[in-house]
């Protein structure tokens, strides 16, 4: 029932969908005049959406192996583009980006030139010729590219660490948001977290995920706009936020400077919990070095383009030409969540700092601050905590403290908006965390089953065999990736940044060389993927047991070491040791070519 | 030189115009945040650092992507290398 006539009608199926949603928005919102409680509405939220994921999972069920790993190759252009900007948002960008703006202000947003400037990479470098391979998953392209169970081998590896640490902060995502929305412990929360995102992927593959995808960037999207959009009206700041902030962004620099910026004591910040920030750097002026800023972004660049999840995206194209536009509709989609990150930061600080405005608290009496409502709520939840340090009674900006995941979630009702945004916000940042975690589960599980099952362990499996081993590693992946995200290691986007650095580490220069330069040989891929990832593990581990750093890297940009080593030792064992063959040499050719064949079979 | 050689060539020529574009608004600028935030110019009345790392280079990223798509192609049906059936 999905095939064919599903593909004809993508406009008006995802049409209705999204009509369908608005419709629940407004019932919603007549709900609550009508008296419904906000949690019954944050539950309804939840439910409701995830609810038509899985259902769309169920309907994209399949038995194909070409329709499991790449969707049948059959995903339209521009909704490929959404699916790409859901696949990417995750929890990371959706809830955590716009908290880290709000805390560390311009150093941070080199996160925003970087997680787009990355697709430049993507489009120009990589994704039109492996599109062109004809691979399933992007150890796959490696393995045939280079030749060897080695290479092969070496590149699942790399992408199961990079992945893998991914994920551990999408389900922490997801399981954030379900504890605040369905009112839950954060351990139970993951659970029920890895559960919806299984429904998605568990029967469809690639094809179940592709589409729920689709219906997730369109939750996603209005969730994170229309609050913004509605703030910046109601504030006065202007109609279309994005081109009339300036004088917002003014504003707080003011107020900073009239409040200033009061050092706390350790003993003060002792007694604040773990995880919470408080305002502590300009909003707007430049905070940190040049390097520091530059070196973020390029790690966050190298990674976009060498994580597979987003690069087997890019597989489920009909050709080579849309697989390249592909690239750019993705990025367009991205744009309109990107751009409007720092918008939502400076509404959201301004709702809070500013004392003209209805909702500012900074200068009101801490017991008035404590009797709010929202504030009860989130202190609660553990991410928002006030304490009158100078025992003054009034609340300072130095004595305010949240936790950067909880700005997105917690706007809506710090700037005095109806709880149903907050119920549209919550599932947003779900859709945001669970189509990113349903792509990075499947990358690896694919990876495992594909190239370590079937290409290196048993090359003869049937084709019900790979798609059951598939299906039990995703399930297994899931579990491991939640119980790790119950553990609280990192933040989610401490550790999604170490995703983009492991990647950029091991998989950069091996995809990018394999296109593009024809003496690269296994013997090179090898040492690039396995000395890049040890050299970028060695300098993370070097640098938090309290080691100097190397050139101002910090734990964050770890991909700049392991990525040169990678680079440098590529070249040179690839130089040492014999050209490769002339056999390799014609396939690289045929990959630089759109027309013709793909290289690997449309079954393999 | 052969027909494919020559194409390869030519795209050798984008990627290289296109990643230049792409340093120049993910990097270069960059190099001079302080000089951009003391600079006059302010568009749409913000600080220049703060105007680029929030919309300017990322709608750069994306019109650059386009534009490459579209002369990429170009190139490709130069050499007669387009996919016959593009559905």
């Amino acid at each position: 029932m999905i095939k064919g006539k599903f593909i004809d009608n993508l406009p008006k199926v995802y049409g209705i969908y999204t009509g369908g949603f608005l419709a629940f928005i407004i019932l919603m919102a007549v709900l609550e005049q009508a008296g419904v409680s906000a949690k019954a509405i944050g539950i309804a939220f939840v439910a409701f959406t995830v609810g038509i994921y899985a259902i769309i999972g169920w309907l994209s069920r399949t038995l194909q192996v070409d329709a499991y790993y790449v969707a049948g190759r059959q995903v339209p252009t521009v909704f490929n583009g959404m699916a790409t900007a859901a696949d990417w948002m995750s929890g990371a960008s959706f809830v955590a980006m716009a908290g880290g703006i709000y805390f560390k202000g311009y150093g941070y947003m080199a996160l925003l030139v970087g997680w787009t400037g990355g697709y430049v990479l993507v489009a120009s470098l990589l994704a039109p010729y492996l599109r062109k391979f004809g691979c399933y998953t992007v150890p796959d392209f490696i393995g045939t590219r280079y030749g060897g169970n080695l290479a092969r081998l070496s590149a699942v590896l790399v992408l199961t660490v990079a992945s893998f640490t991914y994920v551990t902060a999408q389900i922490n995502a997801t399981g954030t948001i379900a504890s605040v929305a369905l009112d839950i412990p954060f351990q139970i929360a993951v659970y029920v977290g890895l559960a919806s995102i299984l429904m998605c992927s568990l029967l469809g593959g690639m094809r179940a995920v592709t589409w729920t995808q689709v219906a997730q960037y369109i939750v996603l999207i209005i969730a994170y706009l229309l609050p913004v959009f509605w703030i910046s009206n109601k504030m006065g700041a202007g109609f279309f936020p994005h081109l009339m902030l300036a004088d917002e962004v003014a504003r707080i620099a003011e107020l900073e400077g009239q409040f200033g910026f009061v050092k706390n004591s350790a003993a003060d910040l002792a007694t604040v919990p773990k995880g919470l920030a408080g305002i502590t750097k300009a909003h707007s002026s430049v905070n940190g070095t040049n390097w520091g800023f530059i070196s973020l972004a390029i790690c966050m660049m190298a990674g976009t383009a060498s994580l597979p999840h987003v690069m087997m995206r890019y597989f489920t194209t009909p050709s080579v030409k849309s697989a390249r536009r592909s690239v750019a509709w993705s990025l367009l989609f991205i744009f309109l969540l990107y751009s409007t990150a720092p918008m939502l930061a400076t509404l959201s600080k301004l709702s809070l700092i500013d004392p003209n405005l209805a909702t500012g608290i900074i200068g009101k009496s801490i017991t008035d601050v404590q009797a709010i409502d929202w504030y009860q709520n989130w202190n609660q939840a553990n991410l928002m905590f006030v304490s009158d340090f100078n025992g003054n009674g009034t609340l300072e900006l130095n004595e305010f403290f949240m936790g950067g995941k909880a700005v997105v979630l917690a706007t809506p009702e710090i700037a005095g908006l109806p709880y149903v945004i907050s119920g549209l916000v919550a599932a947003g940042g779900m859709a945001a965390a669970m189509s990113t975690a349903d792509g990075l589960v499947l990358a690896i599980a694919n990876a495992l089953s594909h190239d370590l099952y079937y290409k290196i362990i048993d090359p003869k499996a049937e084709t019900a065999k790979r798609l059951i081993v598939a299906r039990v590693l995703l399930v297994l992946i899931g579990f491991a990736g939640a119980t790790i995200a119950a553990l609280e290691i990192q933040g989610i986007l401490g550790s999604v940044i170490w995703a983009f650095d492991f990647a950029m580490s091991g998989l950069f220069f091996p995809l990018v060389l394999g296109v593009w330069w024809k003496r690269a040989n296994a013997q090179g891929a090898v040492a690039g993927m396995l000395l890049g990832l040890a050299a970028g593990t060695w300098y993370l581990i070097h640098v938090r047991t309290g080691g100097t750093p190397i050139w101002g890297v910090t734990q964050l940009t770890f991909g700049i070491i392991g990525s040169l080593v990678s680079l440098v030792s590529m070249v040179v064992v690839s130089l040492l040791t014999k050209a490769p063959d002339a056999k390799t040499q014609a396939m690289v050719d045929e990959v630089r070519i759109p027309s013709g064949k793909t290289v690997l079979g449309k079954q393999h | 030189m052969s027909k494919q050689e020559k194409h390869w060539e030519k795209t050798k020529g984008l990627l290289f115009i296109t990643l230049a574009i792409w340093f120049v608004f993910s990097i270069g600028i960059f190099f001079f945040g302080t000089e951009m935030e003391a600079s006059s110019f302010k568009p749409f009345g913000y600080p220049l650092s703060y105007y680029m790392t929030c919309q300017g280079s990322l709608l750069a990223f994306v019109i650059l992507i386009f534009w490459f798509a579209g002369r990429q192609e170009k190139i490709d049906e130069e050499f007669g290398y387009t996919e016959r059936e593009d559905d």
